[in-house]
Parts: structure tokens; C-alpha cells; sequence
């Protein structure tokens, strides 16, 4: 079972363990992560779990796609980066056992 | 109801091809949910060959809804073949060819987004919701106890009309003429609002030199974080011609007015048709966070968003042909059983709840949604502080309108804890 650590905008740290295959959207929604709302149910489609993955995970996670609507939608989310993602487009893999991903100040 | 008439029933034996869901009319007297009803059971993703609107598609459960919602390639949100609402923008001579970017494709449509969705972010609000809870205090404050007042009038709109002031910073003791110009943007002569496209075209120019003195002003002052400041400095929108700016204006105000304003009530609405939630409410004013998406999709205050095919393409086993005016029915999919566990309950504690079709999906996706239930929080926070209950003391009065879903009388009385 894979860990995703999400931190919050003030520091406090949620690690949760999921099966492979979870993505890290239904971890937050799943386990109360605040900040995580992920309204369209994991579809790619609203970028209400936006997250900053951390420097040291962004080559195992890889970028959005440029161009796609993983892209598109990260462009109007606020406080978006290089290292922005949607956590409904991140599957939890053994090899990204204690991926490390912070919540956007200023996110709901 | 007599047994003649329901022998006569229109809605569950008239013919599936003479169905069509775009009289207003029914929305009016809301009787359209039963024609969602039979369309989502019986022929979810239906065609109307002819409507006041020309031919349509009706698009009636929540994942087909979602499938055109993500695929903008295909199905446009172009003003010029359409734009967004099933009736098709005015073209020609009467009528103002505004450009606004909710009906526009990406990649301009991303980059006028762009410019002005800070003014709506979180970070934003945080700043704007004292001034929002204040001003909300002083409108309830000033209301009688027990006598009969209309609730449309004297708080859903004077809320939503200060917000926007606030967000445009706009002069204060005019701000009533941002409610007329909302309300004649989305208004056809039928529904008397206006008496013809002329009067419409004239009311929104008199709105465009308006605000173009504003922008006037603030182009020549440091940039603040109004969003007429925010368009006046962002190179994405700063040299925007003239129809363009007037389009983008519209869209914020009727974006930040009409939708809310049916919302704060219709949740007065809801909460007296559910007495027993009122209670739950009355109990745990906690579960105000809870119940603000849950009234959203209650009320789904824009029915519906239109889009057209640019390609052929295959929805719910159907074919569409590039060039047909597709309607995805929110109002519909917000009550469709195969996504939402007993949607036409409403449930103030509903888990789940901010899965709903109320605010779009995709790049379209409304960008004023945390404005909005922000201003539905304040309201019910601030209310629930004041009253015991609001009660509904007479017949409340609907829009005649296929698109906004909203009432223009709610009468009600309050009471004192």
C-alpha cells in the first residue's frame, strides 16, 4: 500500500495509505483532506484538487500534458506553477510510495 | 387533480417527438421537471425537430452532460454559430454582437479568463467577506419582524446587487442600475422586461459608456483589485475593443447576479418545503457549509448551457451531426438517480454534495463559484443569527425564462428567535 503525504497550506501533514491504483484525489476526498474538494467526482473536469507536487516526486509523477484539460484547467486554478497537478490525474503506484503533495494556499 | 385529467396527462402520452422542453412556460410553472423525468427514463439524450429555437438536442443525464462539458474541441461555445444559451445570439442590425469569453473557444477564450479571474479567487474573497457580512447584516437588520415582505426584492437581490458593487467597486447609491442592466441583458421583448431588441440594444450601451467612464478613471490610477481596475491594467483585456469589453462586463454581472439571487431564495423555498431540514438547520448552524451546495443544486439557477458541433459525434448512442445546437440540461442531470442518491430530496447534510452540474464543468466551469457560495453562506450565517424562521406566506413567482431559473416574488414574514 502506497503513502500519498498531502500538506496543507499552514504545515500539517496528512500521510495516507492507499491501494495501488487509488488516485491521490480519492485519497484527500476519501480520508477529509481540507482543501481537496474534487467536485466532478475525478474526472478531469473542474481543478477542485490542485496540488503542487513536491520538487523531489515531479519526474516520477510527470507534468500535465500540455494542451490537454489536465493543462487547460490548471491555467485558471489559483496559484498555479510548473509543478501543478490535479490529484485526480495522479494513480498511486508502489513507486510513488510517499509521494509528497502540497494544497495551493488560498484553495476553498 | 380530477381523473380526467390525469387520463389527459400530456406529459406521459404525448409522443417523445412532440416533446419540447424549451417552452418557457414550463419552467414558469414548473411543471418541466416531469418532462426531464419521462426524457431521462425514456430517451435521454432526445431530439426536438422543431421549437421556437429551430431543431435541438436535449441533453438529460448527469455523464452524458459531462462528456460534452469536457470536450470543447467539439462542441463550441461560439458566439458567432450560437454561443451558449439555446437561443442563439442576436445577430444583425438591432441587435449588439457582444463577445464575452464564456462564448468563446480556447485559446482566447483562456487568455481573457485569465485576466480576470483573480478578482473571484479565494485569496480575493478573503478580503471581500467581512465587507460582504457586514453589508448583509445591515439589509437583514433593517427588515420588519412579522409583516409581509417580498424576500426576492428587499434581500436576494439587494445582496447580489451590493456584492457586485463591491466587486466592481462601483459607485454605491447607483448600484440598483447593475440589477436593470443584469436583468434587461438576459431578457427577450416575450418576457417584457424589454419591449423590443431596440430598447435592449439602447439600455446596454447607456451600461457600456457607463462603465467605460469607469475604466476611464481607473486606467489612469494605480492598478487596485476591483475588476474593472483588474481589465483596465491586464495586457490580456487592456486594448479590448469596445462590444468585447461591454460582452465581458455582462457576463460578470449577470454571472454574479441573476444565479445568486435565485439561489438565496430558493433556499428560503426549500427549507419551508422540508420543514424537517429547517429543523436540522435550526439545531447545527454548522451544517451551513454543508447545505450551501446542496441548495445550488436544488435550484440549479442556470437550466441549462448550450453548445454547437463542430464535428460529428455520438452521445448516449445517438447521433449528432456537426452543426446541431446541443442543450445540456443541468436542471435535468441534477436530478438524475444514476449519479445522485435520491436527488429529489432535498438533503441539507447530503454527503457528497458538491457533485453537482450547477456550475459547469471543463474550462467553461463558472468562475464566480466560490463568489456565489460565499454569499450563500454569509446570508444563511447571518440569518440563522437573526430568525427563527423565514417563513413563506404566499405563492412564490417564477421567471418566465428557459434559462435562468429564478423568481421575481417570494413572499414571506420573519420571525424572531
Amino acid at each position: 500500500m502506497p503513502t500519498v503525504i498531502f500538506i496543507e497550506p499552514d504545515g500539517t501533514e496528512f500521510p495516507i495509505a492507499v491501494k495501488s491504483g487509488t488516485t491521490a484525489r480519492d485519497a484527500a476526498v476519501n480520508n477529509g483532506v481540507p482543501g481537496i474538494d474534487g467536485d466532478c467526482g475525478g474526472e478531469c473536469a473542474c481543478a477542485t484538487c490542485h496540488v503542487h507536487v513536491d520538487a523531489a516526486w515531479i519526474d516520477r509523477t510527470g507534468m500535465a500534458e500540455p494542451g490537454g484539460m489536465e493543462d487547460n484547467l490548471l491555467q485558471f486554478a489559483e496559484g498555479s506553477t510548473e509543478n501543478s497537478r490535479l490529484a485526480c490525474q495522479i494513480a498511486m503506484t508502489d513507486d510513488l510510495d510517499g509521494l509528497t503533495l502540497r494544497i495551493p494556499d488560498g484553495q476553498h | 387533480m380530477t381523473t380526467d385529467t390525469l387520463v389527459r396527462d400530456p406529459v406521459s402520452t404525448v409522443p417523445l417527438s412532440q416533446i419540447d422542453v424549451s417552452d418557457p412556460k414550463l419552467f414558469q410553472n414548473d411543471t418541466i421537471g416531469s418532462y426531464f423525468a419521462r426524457l431521462r427514463r425514456e430517451d435521454p439524450v432526445h431530439y426536438c425537430p422543431e421549437s421556437a429555437y429551430g431543431p435541438y438536442w436535449s441533453i438529460t443525464k448527469f455523464n452524458d452532460i459531462m462528456q460534452v462539458e469536457v470536450n470543447h474541441q467539439t462542441f463550441s461555445s461560439e458566439a458567432k454559430i450560437g454561443g451558449i444559451a439555446i437561443q442563439d445570439m442576436q445577430t444583425g442590425e438591432s441587435a449588439l454582437e457582444l463577445e464575452m469569453f464564456i462564448a468563446m473557444d480556447p485559446p482566447k477564450h483562456d487568455a481573457q479568463r485569465k485576466a480576470v479571474s483573480p478578482a473571484v479567487a479565494p485569496s480575493n474573497l478573503v478580503l471581500l467577506e467581512p465587507i460582504i457580512r457586514e453589508r448583509a447584516g445591515l439589509i437583514l437588520d433593517s427588515l420588519p419582524i412579522g409583516e409581509e415582505i417580498d424576500w426576492v426584492d428587499t434581500v436576494s437581490v439587494e445582496l447580489t446587487t451590493m456584492t457586485l458593487a463591491t466587486l466592481f467597486d462601483f459607485p454605491w447609491e447607483e448600484r440598483r442600475r447593475l440589477t436593470r442592466w443584469s436583468d434587461v441583458a438576459t431578457a427577450t421583448p416575450e418576457t417584457g422586461v424589454v419591449s423590443s431588441w431596440e430598447q435592449r440594444r439602447e439600455e446596454l450601451l447607456e451600461c457600456a459608456y457607463y462603465f467605460k467612464d469607469l475604466w476611464d478613471k481607473r486606467i489612469n490610477e494605480p492598478a487596485k483589485s476591483d475588476l474593472i481596475s483588474m481589465m483596465a491594467h491586464a495586457p490580456a483585456t487592456r486594448d479590448m475593443p469596445f462590444l468585447e469589453f461591454l460582452g465581458n462586463l455582462m457576463l460578470l454581472i449577470v454571472g454574479g447576479n441573476d444565479t445568486t439571487r435565485n439561489s438565496i431564495s430558493g433556499g428560503v423555498l426549500a427549507l419551508n418545503q422540508n420543514p424537517a431540514e429547517y429543523r436540522k438547520l435550526m439545531a447545527d448552524p454548522g451544517l451551513i457549509p454543508k447545505m450551501i451546495p446542496e441548495i445550488i443544486r436544488w435550484q440549479t439557477p442556470l437550466t441549462h448551457m448550450r453548445r454547437t458541433a463542430l464535428m460529428d459525434a455520438e452521445i448516449g448512442g445517438k447521433k449528432i451531426k456537426k452543426g446541431d445546437k446541443v442543450v445540456m440540461w443541468y436542471l435535468s442531470g441534477n436530478r438524475d438517480d444514476e449519479v445522485i442518491d435520491r436527488p429529489n430530496e432535498f438533503i441539507i447534510d447530503r454527503p457528497n454534495s458538491r457533485h453537482h452540474l450547477s456550475f459547469g464543468f471543463g474550462v467553461h466551469r463558472c468562475m464566480g463559484n466560490r463568489v456565489a457560495e460565499l454569499q450563500l453562506r454569509i446570508i444563511w450565517e447571518e440569518v440563522l443569527k437573526r430568525f427563527s424562521k423565514v417563513e413563506i406566506v404566499g405563492a412564490p413567482e417564477r421567471t418566465l425564462s428557459n434559462f435562468i431559473r429564478g423568481f421575481t416574488h417570494l413572499p414571506v414574514k420573519l420571525h424572531a428567535h
